[in-house]
């Protein structure tokens, strides 16, 4: 979502390349393709195939936001035990009837004990940190990407964490 | 024959990520349908053991499209847990951070994700039925529709600095003053912002009178509805009672305090979705099923705060004789009703001299063991309920989510588009997008995952009852 908050440029951004789809979710079916943006930490066996596979296709594959770089809020239920978390949610949440099910139907992704960032899993090329990152650190990284600089963080402006 | 599935992943331009089963019989006929949600992540087990205080700048992050509800309904818990009340100036900037929000949402909404059907079609080439597909074709309604979402998120970086996630709400009131030059630069996006709304309005009008048997047709089983109302039944996102009615449009009960959720709402874990099934209480589930959201907000309605916006809603309100519409495809119309009353609202309160007061917050501490608040996120009502130890160390938290509330009705919606447009193994584009903007229309935030710009592509998968592969389609 953060990367719309480039507002106009996006219509500069399709002019330098096609974007052709949203990674994390789509993974998959990836195409091969010059830059990957991934948003999101890896939380399920769905999307460590995905990240993988993403690796595979993308020349350059950059961690965008503070849960693709170091998990952020995502990474919080690490302290727990998977199965308490689902607990508290699924059985013994206050506003639960009693007559509920789990959840683990085969269509649903299987949650992975551990959050993890993605670069335990994949070498990252580039990461943009922040919740969200500011759009025009998102413009000026991307921009610099489409004309074949290597974009330097220290010189973006409104670059956080958090 | 063993039942065949079709598996439609994912779902395209929702925010989210969403997988459904369609299941047909022998004669290929579609029997059931199952939305699935794929997202989790614990928020009600991980915030526990943390300071409340900590709540209104963790459960933003529960959404990227909807933080400012989330950070609104966890304030209003704290300052229950506190036992104060904002300052009239943090109200009137809570109320324009809300506003920003439900503008972009709704802007986001019915620009980038669902005007590409309207003004494309449904059976336009894939790969350009987007945002940047119309831009190609209306250059400026693709323009006009991303600065209005900019407009939205403009009016919260302004008074507290970000876009998203917004830091400066806190308990009693506000952490940043807006300034008198923000002030100015946020009045005069008014002119344009009415604009862009009233030509959408044009466009979704214009699409109802051609496709009049579609859109009345559409999803449209009548279901009760949840909503926020003023105290005089006026339509409310920020700060109001709730009200249920009945689908024929008979208040069930009204001015009911968001304390007492747990008196009329219970809701049951499933085994096919992450998301929970929510309903009536005093109806039981299935018969308790209801929608929010903007639909639900109009239809529970008596009246709009604002002219403009006002005027539409007595055209809303002729579509089914003052009784509640059903048609999930007038969530698209009554989004850009809210919308404008949105804008009107942001000038009246930029307008107001108290606006710029430097009086933004009281101070409070820890005072009591719980908190419950509850808040009208662009997708529908939402609760966050909290109780503390005597340290202010949170033991228990629940969080109720819009696109939670809205999760039987899109099943159903889902089963009954299916219904109509799927028969046997053969698929048609056409078809599929039907089955998924039936969804689109609930306008689901299923996570801060995006799928508004760019092509996805399309896997269905047809499987018998043993998971065999029968049959596979790629749309790329």
């Amino acid at each position: 979502m953060s990367l719309l908050d480039i507002d106009e440029r996006i219509l500069e951004v399709v002019k330098l390349a096609d974007i052709v789809k949203s990674p994390i979710v789509d993974g998959k079916e990836l195409v091969e393709v010059d830059i990957a943006l991934v948003e999101g930490a890896i939380t399920s066996d769905e999307h460590y195939e995905e990240i993988l596979e993403i690796r595979k296709k993308a020349k350059t594959v950059v961690a965008m936001g503070d849960c693709a770089v170091m998990t952020n809020v995502t990474g919080m239920r690490n302290y727990f035990n998977l199965k308490d978390v689902f607990d508290t949610a699924y059985v013994n949440a206050i506003s639960n009837d009693k007559e509920g099910q789990v959840p683990n139907h085969p269509s649903l992704l299987r949650l992975n004990e551990k959050v993890i960032p993605l670069q335990e899993v994949i070498t990252v090329d580039f990461v943009i940190p922040g919740c969200p990152p500011h759009a025009d650190t998102i413009f000026y990284v991307l921009n610099e990407f489409l004309n074949d600089r290597l974009p330097d963080l220290s010189k973006a402006k409104k670059l956080k964490y958090g | 024959m063993d039942n065949r599935k079709i598996l439609i992943s994912p779902v395209t331009r929702i925010e989210g990520h969403a997988n459904i089963t369609i299941e047909l019989d022998d004669e290929g006929n579609v029997s059931d349908a199952l939305f699935h949600v794929n997202e989790f992540r614990g928020f009600e087990k991980f915030c526990e053991g943390r300071m409340y205080t900590e709540m209104p700048t963790i459960t933003p992050r529960i959404c990227g499209i909807c933080p400012t509800s989330h950070t609104l309904a966890s304030v209003k818990a704290c300052e229950m847990i506190q036992g104060i009340q904002p300052t009239y100036t943090a109200n009137l900037l809570r109320r324009l951070m809300h506003i920003g929000q439900n503008l972009s949402s709704h802007a986001l909404s019915f620009f980038h994700l669902s005007a590409p059907d309207f003004l494309l079609g449904y059976d336009y080439d894939p790969s350009k039925r987007n945002i940047i597909g119309i831009a190609e074709k209306h250059p400026d309604i693709a323009v006009r529709g991303i600065r209005l979402r900019k407009f939205g998120q403009e009016l919260s970086e302004r008074i507290t600095g970000k876009k998203i996630h917004i830091m400066g709400i806190v308990p009693g009131g506000m952490a940043y003053p807006l300034t008198e030059e923000n002030r100015k630069a946020l009045l005069a996006w008014i002119p344009e912002a009415v604009q862009t709304v009233q030509m959408g309005i044009g466009i979704i009008k214009k699409f109802h009178e051609e496709n009049f048997e579609m859109v009345n047709s559409f999803a449209n089983s009548p279901t009760i509805y949840l909503g926020t109302v003023g105290p005089n039944g006026e339509h409310e996102l920020y700060d109001g009672k709730l009200r249920f009615i009945d689908a024929e449009g008979k208040i069930l009960q009204d001015q009911l305090l968001p304390q007492d959720y747990l008196n009329f709402i219970a809701e049951r874990s499933v085994n096919w979705s992450y998301l929970k099934y929510p309903y009536y209480k005093p109806f039981g589930f299935e018969k308790g099923f209801y929608r929010v959201g903007p639909l639900a907000r109009l239809n529970v309605a008596d009246k709009m705060k604002t002219a403009l916006a006002q005027k539409e809603f007595e055209h809303f309100k002729l579509i089914n004789s003052d009784k509640p519409v059903h048609g999930a495809f007038y969530f698209h119309y009554a989004r850009l009703i809210e919308a404008l009353s949105d804008i009107e609202d942001a000038e009246k309160i930029l307008n107001d001299p108290q606006v710029t007061s430097l009086h933004i917050q009281h101070h409070g501490r820890w005072n009591y063991n719980e908190g419950i608040g509850s808040s009208e996120a662009p997708r529908g009502t939402l609760f966050h309920h909290y109780k503390t130890d005597d340290t202010g160390k949170l033991t228990m938290v629940n969080l109720l989510i819009a696109t939670g509330q809205n999760n039987p009705s899109m099943n159903r919606s889902v089963l009954e588009v299916a219904k109509q447009y799927v028969k046997g193994t053969d698929i048609k584009e056409g078809m599929l997008n039907r089955v998924e903007s039936a969804i689109r229309c609930y306008d689901p935030c299923l996570s801060c995952s995006t799928h508004a710009v760019g092509q996805m592509p399309m896997v269905i998968e047809v499987k018998n009852k043993k998971g065999e592969l029968l049959k596979k389609i790629e749309r790329f």
